[in-house]
């Protein structure tokens, strides 16, 4: 799981898989609002997918494309998209997260800035839950030291 | 006619968790579980909850399946002390 496995058909059927899958999961974070779905189911297919690679090749292939660094990174980049959206909301006089009153700032109708508010917050969501995931699963598979494990 | 179908879906999800808490082989549980949340989610979604099988789908199947797996490769079969 660890270190490279190499099977030709393994290789290629996720390579084909991985894209469809984050193509899934960013279908389920942009329509979490009006059908089954959400920031949380998406960035747990879009983690799947990080762990898919780790799984088909190796740990270093997947942090070549997604770092460490980008990965803690993006873990608190979530949870401040969620907070910023609530606090605009904040300082335009309404309740946290009360997302009807940014229509003063986006030049739309009140019925489609709620939607968008929605929108951001489920990708606020999504981006947090994705990272932690992903964390979770390199901490668990090499004791929390990030790089190739005993397996 | 649907809670026959309700039955035996509940009795395969009984099924799959007394064998995920029996069985002795760690990686054997881990699968039963996956397979428990599975059908945890075909219920879910026969009973309308649509929203709640989608979670049990991403998230007891696929993710923790996962989790519980790399888990396991970190443990040995004979205890070391």
């Amino acid at each position: 799981m660890i270190r490279l496995y190499d099977d030709l058909i393994i290789q290629v059927v996720c390579r084909i898989m991985i894209p469809l899958i984050q193509f899934f999961a960013l279908y389920v974070i942009a329509h979490g609002h009006y059908s089954p779905g959400g920031g949380f189911q998406g960035g747990c297919i879009l983690a799947a997918s990080f762990i898919l690679m780790v799984i088909a090749y190796d740990l270093d292939w997947m942090k070549k494309r997604f770092s460490e660094i980008k990965n803690t990174f993006m873990v608190a980049l979530g949870i401040f998209i969620y907070a910023l959206i609530g606090l605009i909301c904040i300082l335009l006089g309404a309740e946290y997260l009360n997302y009807g009153i940014l229509h003063k700032i986006l030049p739309a109708d009140p019925i489609k800035v709620r939607a968008l508010g929605t929108l951001g917050i489920e990708i606020g969501v999504g981006i947090t839950v994705m990272a932690v995931m992903v964390s979770i699963f390199l901490n668990l598979t090499t004791y929390g030291r990030h790089e190739k494990g005993e397996v | 006619m649907i809670w026959l179908v309700d039955i035996l879906i509940l009795t395969i999800v009984v099924i799959c968790a007394l064998g995920a808490i029996n069985v002795r082989d760690l990686l054997s549980s881990a699968i039963l579980l996956g397979a428990y949340s599975f059908l945890m989610c075909i219920l879910w979604t026969e009973m309308g909850a649509v929203d709640v099988a989608f979670t049990e789908a991403a998230v007891g199947a696929g993710i923790s399946t996962a989790f519980f797996i790399g888990a396991i490769y970190q443990t040995t079969r004979r205890t070391k002390d």
